[in-house]
């Protein structure tokens, strides 16, 4: 969790490097197209935009994906993996490789929303706080401090006391937990680019206030703040799976990472697939996405 | 650093924490507003109204925001934390029953997790082989991406059920101590291994380290007396952002093991809607994590020679 935020901070720190980068004459670079497909073909890269897609996909389509449904019980109780069923089967027979598939448009879509909820949020405090400045600056950021002191599951938590439990209020908690580190990510851009003599032409040219943001100061913000989400992404299924393990997200027997796992813990002295393959399937999304983050802000510099 | 740059670091810290305990307390005391109707409203209870009014008033809910608000930061300075919701009893109390079993879980935790680290971090750049360093190099990431609770159940998994190294069930208290640390252990050494890499691959780019390494220095000295006392500095920084993640990990630690603590307490606490516990934990853990990052702030200058230089060298050429 925070330890995702001090890789955040890298890769926030790495974007900030970001617009010296871009004053290297562009004809150095002489034929950007093909070297940016081959770095996209890169193993290093390959591999878990591979795995994010395929989680992805079955959130999306998890009929595709397997002929179960979730609930169905195909079987007798806690079968080991076989060619049938891949995961095995759960406490009440059922496929438990069927429960993850569905379980991903669960803890996906709610990792989604959490990211989308901090990149909005944060977005709209830290451009305010970098283009207004002054007072406003002060005041907003002071706000960052305080969602910054409140230990991550702790904040997380108390969202959730107040909202209820369930699949989306969790979202939004952990959605909550990242405003902070998308505001300050999007406020160092914004001051940082606005500094920059482009954009001081580009005033100088007629530019509106507004007209400069959208046209200049958000497009060469964009790699970071992607980067940012992706890895904010990671981070955010590993809080949701939490919030489920805990009990506070989705009820049974909603097929949701966490619970998937929370519920086969009764069963680890004989069944240790129950737990360990949809836990394996959480840390390899996780991993993925903070590949794949971590390449996208090194691309944004090299 | 000067003494009105003391005095702002200070002040801004007693800001944010006077701003975050306003935060929590509208979010868990103001918003969800009424504990007592959560507990003594539901009709089966058959309570009449002038009942539940009287209940109330004898919380004290029954009177004007601002009076409670300012209240309850008097009654916080004088150490009272109101009452649980679910059990009555006092939220010191609770507190203070939960805390010994957690602080030696989290110190043990703690010792492990530097432990671990530095491990990491000096294998992954002086180790024997490329493989092995790249072998390290590689954990801390991984370590980032384990969720805490999946760590502690395959724990559980190989060393009581496959093994039977550590007993599940009737284990004593150390034997109950080990797995918990364990599992606690790697949230806190994986961002702690990540910049204690990043710190000795800046200090090992320096162009003293190949000074010394060319007047013969083995890597032990180089390490020990080179490259280790520069890179152990930035790891400071972390101070705060382990306790951080030390809350957070009891809180799932002791849910996986069934262990009493403060992480139990809150876990319960939310299970149960109980606002005070929640609040009470929030508030503290906040107060410790905005002091932790203000010491290391104040220290860092005093323990980095080439900040106190830069600083001293500043105040002369401004006093010039």
């Amino acid at each position: 969790m925070s330890g995702i935020d001090a890789a955040a901070a890298q890769a926030a720190e790495a974007a900030r490097a970001e617009p010296t980068a871009q004053t290297v004459p562009t004809g150095a670079r002489l034929n950007p197209r093909p070297r940016a497909w081959r770095s996209l073909l890169r193993p290093g890269i390959l591999i878990p935009a591979l795995v994010l897609l395929i989680a992805l996909a079955w959130a999306v389509a998890p009929g595709l994906f397997t002929s179960v449904g979730p609930a169905e019980t195909v079987g007798p109780a806690l079968q080991a993996p076989s060619g049938e069923h891949w995961f095995g089967t759960d406490a009440t027979g059922r496929d438990l490789y069927a429960r993850v598939v569905y379980g991903a448009s669960q803890s996906i879509t709610a990792a989604l929303l959490a990211v989308l909820v901090g990149l909005v949020f944060g977005s709209i405090i830290g451009v305010t706080a970098g283009a207004v400045g002054g007072r406003v600056d002060e005041a907003l950021m002071r706000l960052v401090d305080v969602l910054l002191a409140i230990p991550t599951l702790l904040l997380s938590l108390s969202i959730v006391i107040l909202l209820g439990f369930g699949t989306a209020n969790a979202a939004i908690a952990v959605g909550v937990t990242s405003v902070a580190v998308f505001a300050r990510l999007s406020r160092s851009q914004v001051v940082s680019v606005r500094a920059s003599e482009f954009v001081e032409a580009a005033y100088g040219s007629g530019g509106t206030f507004f007209s400069v943001l959208w046209r200049h100061i958000l497009p060469n913000s964009l790699t970071a703040v992607i980067a940012l989400a992706a890895l904010q992404l990671g981070s955010a299924i590993l809080q949701i799976s939490t919030l489920g393990f805990l009990g506070y997200g989705a009820p049974p027997p909603t097929p949701e990472w966490g619970l998937l796992i929370a519920e086969g813990r009764n069963y680890i002295a004989t069944s240790w697939w129950i737990t360990a393959l949809p836990g394996l399937v959480v840390v390899l999304v996780v991993l993925a996405s903070n590949r794949l983050s971590r390449a996208i802000s090194d691309g944004g510099t090299a | 650093m000067t003494r009105s740059a003391l005095l702002r670091r200070v002040g801004q810290a007693i800001l944010v924490l006077a701003l975050a305990y306003t935060a929590a307390y509208v979010l868990l005391a103001a918003l969800p507003g009424d504990a007592v109707m959560a507990r003594f409203g539901n009709p089966d209870l058959g309570l009449s109204p002038e009942q539940l009014a009287e209940i109330r008033a004898s919380y004290g809910v029954d009177r004007p925001f601002f009076v409670r608000y300012f209240d309850s930061v008097g009654a916080f300075f004088r150490g009272d934390l109101g009452y649980s919701v679910q059990s009555g009893a006092a939220v010191s109390t609770l507190l203070a029953e939960a805390l010994p079993s957690t602080l030696v879980l989290a110190v043990v935790a703690l010792i492990l997790a530097v432990f671990l680290a530095v491990v990491i971090a000096f294998t992954a750049s002086y180790g024997a082989g490329s493989w092995l360093r790249r072998f390290f190099r590689n954990l801390p990431p991984l370590f980032v991406s384990l969720p805490v609770f999946w760590i502690g159940i395959v724990l559980i998994q190989i060393f009581s059920f496959q093994l039977g190294l550590v007993p599940s069930i009737g284990a004593s208290e150390v034997q109950a101590l080990i797995l918990p640390a364990i599992t606690l252990a790697f949230p806190i050494a994986a961002p702690l291994a990540q910049v204690l890499l990043r710190s000795i691959d800046d200090v090992s780019a320096q162009p003293f380290v190949a000074v010394v390494r060319a007047r013969g220095a083995s890597t032990a000295w180089l390490l020990w007396r080179n490259v280790a006392p520069n890179a152990l500095l930035p790891a400071l920084t972390m101070a705060g952002l382990l306790f951080g993640e030390l809350v957070g990990g009891a809180i799932v630690t002791e849910a996986v093991f069934g262990r009493v603590g403060i992480g139990a307490l809150t876990a319960q606490a939310v299970a149960n809607r109980d606002t005070p516990v929640l609040l009470a934990v929030v508030v503290i853990a906040t107060v410790v994590y905005v002091t932790i990052n203000l010491v290391v702030d104040l220290l860092y200058p005093v323990l980095d020679a080439r900040l106190r230089q830069r600083s001293a060298r500043a105040t002369r050429g401004a006093s010039a």
